[in-house]
């Protein structure tokens, strides 16, 4: 179980929601966290240099949240083998499908793209159809 | 040095976010899409709150800036084809998801928490992104020569 933290969960996507205007306002990017990944796994394109800034800053910010009193709760209910198996699935997902939920289900919508919202619905459903099974077919 | 010093609060504005939101837990971000098991609401309010948020103020942006304050231009994807590839990937995208409860959103700014499953995590999803773009490679030029 986990707690239901309506307030904190708001307040959150403000956060990425701020961090998201903010991103395009001063670079003119999209806070797509696939893109700005892609963006420095070699072979490196030319503007690389804030993509690895917008990564050490998103990073660095849980530890420094953490000292300054903060908490953030976490826990991995699945093995280590789902772990693997998911980050390869995922990295290779969101590499064809173009982005993922900060790119397409945060940027995208809301834009109001055709596109990200074809994406988003998809991944909704694939995401909670994949839970189902592990959880209540399965039974992992 | 604005450019980058700029890029680094915006990253840490969106890695706070993402952590007290609940999208670093991978437990939360599964419990959410448990609907008929451990349901927990919560993801519903990070959703909301970012879509309503930078909906409201790309808006604003778009609307009084002609292009960024630190760069040329606004780069918006151009590409506006729903087709097999982005249905496909995401499809995947959302297995993944659901197989280990992190998106990439969420599992890079929990790297900074210092739990090894995080890092085990990310690993994989970068070699899977390197699988993915030297098989496209692949099939492009063979596509090509075909």
């Amino acid at each position: 179980m986990t707690e239901f933290t309506p307030w904190t969960s708001l307040g959150g996507g403000v956060l990425i929601g701020i961090a998201a205007i903010l991103l395009m306002a001063v670079h003119g990017r999209i806070a797509g966290m696939t893109g700005i990944m892609a963006g420095v796994i070699p072979p490196l394109g030319s503007d690389w240099s804030w993509r690895l800034a917008f990564l050490a800053g998103a990073i660095a910010a849980p530890p420094l949240f953490l000292l300054l009193g903060g908490t953030v709760p976490f826990a991995v209910p699945v093995g280590t083998g789902a772990m693997i198996i998911g980050g390869f699935i995922v990295g290779v997902g969101v590499f064809f499908g173009s982005g993922c939920t900060s790119g397409h289900g945060v940027c995208g919508m809301a834009r109001l793209s055709p596109r990200s919202i074809v994406a988003t619905v998809v991944f909704m459903i694939a995401t909670f159809v994949t839970v189902f099974i592990t959880r209540h077919v399965v039974g992992l | 040095m604005i450019r980058p010093l700029s890029s680094i609060i915006i990253g840490a504005i969106f890695g706070i976010g993402i952590a007290i939101s609940g999208m670093a837990n991978p437990a939360k971000v599964l419990n959410f899409f448990d609907v008929f098991g451990t349901w927990d609401p919560s993801l519903i309010f990070v959703m909301g709150g970012a879509l309503i948020t930078t909906a409201i103020g790309y808006r604003i942006v778009f609307a009084r800036q002609q292009k960024p304050a630190l760069g040329p231009a606004f780069v918006l994807p151009k590409n506006n084809s729903i087709d097999t590839r982005l249905i496909a990937g995401s499809a995947t995208f959302g297995v993944g998801w659901g197989l280990a409860g992190f998106c990439p959103g969420g599992a890079i700014p929990a790297l900074g928490l210092g739990y090894s499953e995080t890092l085990i995590f990310v690993i994989a999803m970068i070699i899977g992104i390197v699988v993915a773009r030297q098989a496209n490679k692949h099939f492009q030029s063979n596509a090509v020569i075909a």
